[in-house]
């Protein structure tokens, strides 16, 4: 008999495993100052490079001189493309299979582009240097419009035309133009024509979503070393995909691979602009393997803002088609993608333009099409995926625009034109027109439970008077109610059909218990923020019956951790998350063959429970796993290796389909075009709840981003390319004071094919929240004619719309 | 986001400014609060080889509340106006102003005689001050001098201070009747989209008078004394707030920025400055 006091509830408290509020174990640190970001590090003798860049957005360098620069006291040395070109580095692989100058190679494609690297005892005399370098340039006509690019005689990417003038295929197909990138098609064009010719119904409309930029607080930057005397580099940075890192940076550079070790410290937000590799980590190692000294590069503000990987930029034109009463029989959708001066979008090999085609919605549409042309103009190279899957919320602002186009076209509600279209709760798994099978949904559910708490009736009735007090002069404020339902893919992904640069995107997690009962697991991901090692140890509790408190996770340095593909596209708990759970039952299987050893019994005769495992039908006899930890190191156990380790590699079998039902009740005044959010109301379902306080962080960041996004924030330049946001004074990112309070709710639709049903939440506020910010904007004004308006709805534009709309009298 | 090499000083006295600003004409710059000059410097787009910090000059920092003026150092920060209770009843429309520029942290920092010497449009308080009719004492080689607000600005980031004077105190005539500082902003943190200081006293029914100066809308603040001349002797009413209106617009001239083009800024500055007008006539 065993002295056992505690209440079966109490051991599953104690655990703070799956399910309960567990609090941050990052926030000791970073509330206290304490955290350790790239820029943080300090090695001893360390250099500080940085970027002479282009003040022009398409000129020829006729010439660099270096030699005032090579005088300033402090400096170094200075790099250009020229000292590059022997190394094979002047340019570099992009992960979206086209290739970027490091540093200017002859000429220059956008504004802020990287031209020389000074290298300098320290940052103020790099920035003494970098005013000393003498570049001249021959400017050259500027194309700053994709359409204008595309009938564009001005060839922005020579190396691309060959020497007869004809194009050479690109990496994803032939291309059509000397500016033309890629087409890219999903679904089957023929019979959506025919449907959409032949409907009862169709609307058209023509939307931009506009040139943003991921914000993270703590801007890019990294720190390399290398030791020539035992020949290993060590590349600290800001990388969302660690190992991914070290692959590239063997790939290109020639060391082989086990003499690189990236570190990723502690990192201030990432939402996606630290996925790419850039630049400024080439110079950084390529200067540290010429001084022989530790450099640092860390990007500042306005060089964050401005060349280090846009969001969006996708110009989408729809036709949907239904029936009178509203059956939505197709879809076609074109885009034509501005990836700026390079093609260095991040996504999977075989997906240039991301997951786009999960453009059909939560929406059961027999039949689509989608066609994406991707074009270089003179701007910022990037395309990455902020705070979402791979170009998924341009995809989900898409169909929920178009959902809302169409109900105008139906003078139909835009909330029931989408219930009676959702995907059945009996059609899951379902196989959507444009190829993903969705793996699990209750979208009715969802809906009516939304719709039902913001009392949806009793908002358009108030609406509907507050447009008559408006026609009566009683009133200059407009209410506007925005409605959004998204269907997320994310997890990315199964290798068959998920890589990048050739690295299939499972993930992994490996674990060692200690003899005393506590834990290490790491794994091959990297928070940014998300709570990683708080979530992940909560998994594990639960799986193996340690306390979260007892385990440590460790992620981001890839001497230590499991190969794995990194975080992005909230991809951590479908993918590492389910390696974690997976390397945790091996962890069980072993650790019940010990337990009943030690029980004296067959394995079969034991059963976990909580913290233990239990003789069947005697539960008084039982082993903890913390007596099991111990035993596996201190006990001969016949058959069994000693200790109790395990590692896990996933490769998911499909993507999660997180969902979620979003309703936004906004006044906007008419007069000055300023919008006030009343309320802001968010049901999310992403399956399996692993923390609910972290899920409601995440949901309010996200949220938070896409206000951004949706009512101000851009990335814009003028016709002659330069760019009109390089800071925090015109690129709006949002405090407190801007921020509305948002009411969080759920439903838990677990993914079937998960091992603990989960699905990732961390960019569903994001990706739901944005067209649901937009489509309140729009709404307020549909009773005035209004259909579409482009985002950002900052004051001006909004101010347009009712301008052009006639409400200025 | 690094300044070029520069020469700090920090002298005891305003004889030791003063001193350094000959020798160094127009190589040297004051800086107050620094929230101005500072991030010019890090854009590398001021050039100030010789920056010469204001805060061991003692003297510049106090708030004197007189019978009929208000006196306000140089030196005495946003935040200073925004807790000082005496100058809350004396003449709230500071402290209405001043909780309307940038945030908390940049309000400890930022001065009232840095926001009106650096001859920004952008800053709240110069047009606040053409509203009050302030007067900016300023002190150089040849002495005290001292320049009405409304004669201060002559371009953006140029004034009738000469470069080897030092801008030490704001003083204003103590405001009477209803008061409004209404701002268009797009964020905290943000310039105006237009705003509008205005002051405005009352007899019976009718406006006895009514000061109206506008910020960001020009490269200078704008008072338009025909704004208000527009409401002396009205009800206030809505033919009223139009002549206002209208008499405004004529003497503002923006220009297109991120914030929207010229017929949105007209717009909102008509609105802005209506709002402004109804909310002090409703306190005066």
């Amino acid at each position: 008999m065993k002295d056992d006091v505690t209440s079966r509830e109490e051991r599953v408290e104690n655990l703070k495993g799956m399910g309960c509020s567990r609090k941050r174990v990052e926030d000791a640190r970073f509330t206290q100052g304490k955290g350790n970001y790239v820029d943080d590090v300090k090695l001893d003798g360390m250099l500080f490079g940085d970027f002479v860049r282009s003040p022009y957005a398409h000129a020829r360098i006729t010439s660099i001189d270096t030699a005032a620069a090579l005088k300033v006291p402090g400096v170094l040395a200075v790099l250009t493309a020229a000292d590059l070109e022997p190394l094979g580095l002047h340019w570099m692989p992009t992960l979206a299979g086209d290739k970027q100058m490091v540093l200017a190679d002859g000429k220059v494609l956008f504004q802020g582009q990287e031209v020389a690297f000074v290298v300098a005892e320290d940052r103020y005399a790099a920035a003494d240097g970098i005013e000393a370098v003498d570049v001249v340039y021959e400017e050259l006509p500027v194309l700053v419009n994709p359409f204008e690019a595309l009938n564009s005689d001005v060839v922005l990417r020579e190396d691309l035309v060959a020497e007869d003038g004809s194009l050479p295929d690109g990496a994803h197909g032939p291309r059509k133009h000397h500016n033309h990138i890629f087409t890219w098609e999903a679904g089957d064009k023929a019979p959506t024509e025919e449907v959409i010719a032949n409907a009862d119904i169709v609307a058209e409309e023509e939307m931009y979503y506009h040139r943003t930029h991921p914000c993270p607080l703590e801007t890019c930057g990294s720190v390399a070393s290398m030791d020539k005397v035992n020949g290993k580099l060590t590349l600290w940075g800001t990388f969302q995909a660690p190992h991914a890192i070290r692959t590239i940076v063997s790939l290109i550079s020639g060391l082989e691979e086990h003499n690189i070790r990236v570190i990723s410290p502690d990192i201030g937000g990432g939402f996606g602009n630290k996925v790419g590799a850039y630049p400024g980590y080439v110079c950084s190692v390529v200067a540290s393997i010429v001084t022989g000294k530790p450099v640092k590069w860390i990007e500042d503000r306005m060089d964050n803002l401005m060349t280090t990987a846009f969001a969006r930029d996708y110009w989408m034109k729809g036709r949907i088609s239904a029936t009178k009463e509203g059956k939505i029989t197709g879809l076609h959708c074109h885009v034509t993608a501005d990836h700026g001066g390079f093609d260095a979008c991040a996504d999977p090999t075989k997906f240039p333009a991301g997951f786009m085609n999960i453009c059909t919605g939560s929406y059961d549409i027999p039949t689509a099409f989608l066609e994406v042309d991707g074009v270089y103009t003179n701007k910022a190279p990037g395309g990455v995926s902020y705070r979402c899957s791979f170009r998924v919320t341009e995809a989900v602002y898409f169909i929920e625009r178009m959902i809302e186009v169409l109900a105008i076209k139906l003078n139909m509600d835009a909330a029931e034109l989408r219930r009676i279209n959702f995907i059945r709760k009996d059609q899951f798994p379902y196989t959507a027109a444009l190829g993903w099978e969705y793996d699990s949904g209750d979208y009715h559910t969802a809906w009516d439970k939304a719709l039902k708490t913001v009392d949806y009736d009793g908002l358009r009735a108030e609406q509907a008077q507050r447009v008559e007090d408006f026609k009566a002069g009683k009133t200059r404020k407009l209410m506007g109610i925005g409605l959004s339902f998204f269907t997320e893919i994310v997890g990315a992904g199964p290798v068959k059909n998920c890589d990048i640069l050739g690295l299939g995107m499972f993930d992994s997690c490996e674990i060692r218990i200690h003899p005393t009962g506590s834990a290490i697991a790491r794994l091959g991901t990297i928070s940014q923020g998300q709570g990683h090692a708080t979530t992940f140890a909560q998994i594990l509790a639960s799986e193996i019956g340690l306390p979260a408190d007892s385990i440590t996770i460790e992620e981001g340095d890839t001497d230590t951790a499991p190969y794995g593909l990194g975080t992005y596209g909230s991809r951590s708990t479908p993918v590492a998350g389910a390696a974690t759970a997976m390397a945790g039952r091996k962890i069980r299987a072993k650790a019940q063959m010990i337990a009943a050893y030690l029980l004296e019994v067959h394995d079969d005769d034991v059963t976990f429970d909580v913290d233990r495992f239990v003789v069947k039908g005697a539960p008084e006899r039982f082993k903890t796993m913390k007596e099991i930890a111990f035993a596996a190191y201190n006990q001969a156990i016949p058959g069994l290796e000693p200790g109790l380790e395990a590692v896990s590699y996933y490769d998911p079998p499909n993507m999660t389909y997180p969902f979620g039902a979003y309703v936004c009740v906004m006044d906007i005044d008419v007069d000055t075009g300023v919008p006030e959010i009343r309320r802001f109301y968010a049901l999310d379902d992403c399956g399996t709840r692993i923390n609910p306080m972290i899920i409601e962080g995440q949901v309010h960041g996200g949220l938070t981003e896409a206000l951004a996004v949706a009512l101000g924030q851009e990335i814009a330049y003028d016709d002659m390319g330069n760019c009109k946001t390089g800071t925090l004074m015109d690129f709006f990112l949002p405090t407190a004071w801007e921020v509305p309070n948002y009411e969080t709710d759920y439903t838990v639709t677990p993914s079937p094919h998960h091992p603990i049903g989960a699905k990732g939440v961390g960019e569903s506020p994001h990706v739901g929240g944005v067209p649901c910010f937009s489509n309140a904007v729009q709404d307020a004004f549909r009773a005035f004619g209004n259909t579409h308006t482009n985002m950002p709805h900052d004051h001006w534009r909004i101010w347009k719309t009712a301008n052009e709309l006639g409400l200025h009298g | 986001m690094i300044p070029a090499v520069f020469e700090y000083y920090r002298p005891k006295d305003m004889a030791g400014v003063l001193s350094l600003l000959e020798e160094h004409g127009d190589d040297a710059r004051v800086m107050a609060g620094g929230h101005s000059l500072i991030p010019l410097m890090k854009l590398r787009m001021a050039d100030v080889p010789h920056l010469i910090d204001l805060q061991d000059v003692g003297g510049l920092s106090g708030i004197d509340i007189g019978s009929d003026s208000i006196r306000i150092g140089a030196m005495v920060t946003q935040s200073d106006i925004i807790d000082h209770a005496g100058l809350a009843s004396a003449a709230p429309i500071l402290r209405e102003a001043a909780l309307q520029i940038a945030d908390p942290q940049v309000r400890y920092m930022g001065t009232v005689g840095g926001n009106v010497a650096n001859g920004d449009p952008g800053n709240d308080m110069p047009g606040l001050m053409q509203c009050l009719n302030a007067t900016f004492a300023v002190i150089g080689p040849d002495g005290e001098r001292d320049i009405p607000a409304r004669e201060f600005y002559e371009a953006a980031y140029m004034t009738a201070r000469e470069d080897e004077e030092v801008l030490t105190a704001v003083t204003i005539p103590l405001p009477r009747g209803g008061y409004a500082y209404e701002k268009q902003k797009r964020k905290i943190g943000d310039y105006a989209t237009a705003a509008a200081a205005v002051q405005i006293v009352r007899d019976g029914d009718t406006c006895a008078s009514a000061s109206i100066a506008m910020t960001n809308l020009s490269d200078t603040p704008i008072y338009s004394e025909e704004a208000g001349t527009a409401l002396v002797g009205t009800s206030v009413d809505d033919a009223a707030l139009k002549a206002a209106a209208t008499a405004m617009l004529g003497d503002i001239d923006p220009t297109e920025d991120n914030r929207g083009p010229v017929a949105f800024k007209n717009h909102v500055a008509g609105v802005i400055l209506r709002r402004a007008i109804e909310r002090a006539w409703s306190r005066a």
